[in-house]
């Protein structure tokens, strides 16, 4: 088990509060990812629901017992650090048994659960090595074998992929995805990685400034933008946002179009404008175009459509997919 | 980006390091010369460098004069005792200071050193007084006290400066993987502040093995250790050279055998986060 929920959490260090009340309920078995620009919050979030630092007024409970003032030792909870965190003293054997040796398993018990998770994760070659002499993909694989070997009420992770290359992250990504579904264990991710936070999430969390903006599924998000804020934190590129007289005609301070739901043509119907840039990815096509009385918006397109910089070109927003905000910046739905 | 030194500058830095050296060790190698010479000699002027009557004599009298052993066994006890009992407070304290630390973290630290800049003869009389009342006068007990409330601003301080480079991570790590504090610093931070600990021990230990206020003070038979036995050679008939020498080349012979051979540790550990 390992149900997660925050009841107006707040932390202040020193005067400045930093998690202004977060309220929050992570199911048993899912895959919460917390994004949100740097310095929001996400890592004090996770730390305080750790409990490597103290919550400054709220509640956590876990499984329903209030965890407030129970040490990060009695919670029953395995965090993977940014930095890996390996005890550089012990071998890759001895980091993934610690925390079973100070569980006070028995020895063979501890050498049989050591073995299995070594296994699960490539590392049996490996086993005598010391962190240092381990690449550091390998050394996210023992970060994530000493989480997992303790059989934890839920995983927290702080962006643990942050330090691999690109390669190595989308392959990463897929077996912690793999492995969490495998185990079915709560797992809670930071990262600031829109795909990431995408791909891997049952539900993603999205901070901004010390408060949660959003609390839904990926597509919930995308589609369902509660404000402004997570209608431009999420996809890519960004989305378009167009005030005063165009959005006042759909009777709102301010409309979003996501680039994918722009039609750009040379000469079909919509907002006529000059190309300023034009980025060819070959599958798809970002046109950035300046337009009278609207100002720059972004247009994706599949494949290539045959417009470049100074060209002359028209915009046309697909009017199912267009966002309207209050003057607050809150979605309003129809 | 290592700078390529000319010849003429390898010789020369090569020659000003030997030459401070040689300035350095030269009071401790003229004290073991004169250990071996008779006191007429040890006086001569000009003085004989090599070329003088070696003799063993002094040795043998002082042994004979007074127990060395007993004066060792007192130094091994209260340096040994003091040093150990102030690891065992200052590593938990160090720890919290560089881990847990509070706004006045920093106030408390510069106020323990602050108490050293104090010359100890300062408080020698409540002191005395105190340990007269208490009975702790001449006993190993009460030096053990003294000599580790004394060096243990220096302890906490040089631990506090080696804990800090450990990465907060790891123990934080260790606490996620259900370690308590007390696991946490035996398995965890003990082995890898292992060289500054091993310096710091080292470092406490030689100061505490060198003391002379205090053990002379406060000290006179029973508990003496090896800075009173040297004394002792200083005092009512006058002076006598050769067998000061002696008994001081028998008082530090042990320290200098232990930092012979710990000198690698040594420097690794005064050197520790100055040179990554
Ligand atoms: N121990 C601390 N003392 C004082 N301020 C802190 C402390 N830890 C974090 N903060 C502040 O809290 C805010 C949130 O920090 P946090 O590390 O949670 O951000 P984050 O969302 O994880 O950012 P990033 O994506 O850069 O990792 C920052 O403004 C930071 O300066
Ligand atoms: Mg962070």
């Amino acid at each position: 088990m390992g149900r997660i929920t925050l009841e107006g959490v707040r932390k202040s260090f020193a005067s400045h509060l930093i998690i202004k009340g977060a309220d929050l309920d992570i199911d048993d078995g899912s895959f919460v990812v917390f994004v949100g620009p740097s310095g929001c919050g996400k890592t004090t979030l996770l730390r305080l629901i750790a409990g490597l630092e103290d919550v400054s007024e709220g509640r956590i409970l876990i499984d329903g017992a209030n965890v407030v003032g129970v040490p990060p030792s009695k919670r029953g909870l395995s965090m993977v650090f940014q930095s890996y965190a390996l005890y550089p003293h012990m071998s890759v054997r001895g980091n993934i048994a610690f925390g079973l040796k100070m569980a006070g398993l028995p020895k063979a018990e501890i050498d049989r659960k050591v073995e299995a998770a070594a296994a699960t994760l490539n590392l049996t070659p490996y086993l005598d090595r010391k962190p240092r002499e381990l690449s550091g993909g390998q050394r996210q694989r023992v970060a994530i074998g000493r989480a997992i070997v303790r059989e934890p009420k839920a995983f927290l992770f702080d962006e643990p992929l942050s330090n691999l290359d690109a390669a190595l992250r989308v392959q990463m990504r897929l077996e912690v995805t793999r492995l969490q579904r495998q185990l079915g264990t709560t797992a809670v991710y930071v990262t600031h990685d829109q795909v990431e936070a995408m791909t891997m999430a049952d539900r993603i969390v999205v901070l901004n400034a010390g408060r949660i903006e959003q609390y839904g599924s990926p597509l919930e998000l995308y589609e369902r933008p509660a404000n402004i804020f997570v209608a431009g934190f999420i996809g890519s590129p960004r989305m378009n946002f167009i005030a005063d007289e165009a959005a006042r005609r759909y009777g709102a301070a301010t409309i979003g179009v996501r680039p994918e739901h722009i039609k750009a043509s040379r000469d079909g119907e919509g907002w006529e404008g000059l190309v300023t840039d034009a980025e060819h990815l070959g599958s798809d096509t970002f046109l950035h175009v300046d337009i009278a009385g609207i100002g720059n918006l972004t247009a994706r397109s599949i494949g290539e459509i045959g417009l470049s910089a100074g060209d002359r070109a028209r915009l046309l927003p697909d009017p199912a997919h267009i966002h309207r905000f209050d003057e607050n910046g809150k979605a309003l739905h129809a | 980006m290592a700078r390529q030194a000319s010849p003429a500058r390898v010789l020369t830095t090569t020659i000003a390091a030997w030459v401070v050296g040689f300035l350095i060790f030269f009071p401790i190698l003229w004290m073991v010369l004169t250990s071996f010479k008779t006191e007429l000699e040890a006086f001569s002027t000009p003085p004989s460098f090599l070329f003088f009557h070696w003799t063993t004599e002094n040795y043998a009298t002082v042994q004979g004069r007074s127990d060395y052993v007993h004066h060792a066994i007192n130094s091994i006890v209260i340096a040994g005792g003091s040093t150990l009992i102030a690891m065992l407070i200052a590593i938990p304290a160090a720890w919290s200071m560089a881990f847990a630390p509070s706004p006045r973290t920093r106030d408390i630290l510069l106020w323990m050193l602050s108490t050293k800049m104090m010359p100890p003869v300062g408080v020698l009389v409540p002191i005395y007084l105190i340990y007269r009342n208490f009975g702790l006068l001449d006993s190993r007990v009460g030096l053990v006290a003294v000599l580790c409330l004394g060096n243990l601003p220096i302890v906490v301080w040089m631990l506090f400066t080696y804990f800090k480079e450990i990465p907060k991570d790891i123990l934080e790590a260790a606490r996620m993987d259900g370690a308590t504090i007390g696991k946490e610093l035996v398995y965890v931070l003990t082995p890898m502040a292992v060289p500054g600990i091993a310096s710091t021990l080292l470092l406490n230990f030689i100061l505490a093995w060198n003391e002379a206020f205090w053990t002379l003070n406060l000290s006179t038979s029973q508990a003496a250790p090896l800075t009173v036995f040297i004394a002792s050679y200083s005092s009512p008939e006058g002076l006598f050279w050769a067998k000061l020498s002696a008994a001081s080349t028998l008082a530090i012979a042990p320290i200098l055998v232990l930092g012979w051979f710990s000198q690698r540790q040594l420097v690794r550990g005064l050197t520790f986060g100055a040179v990554k």
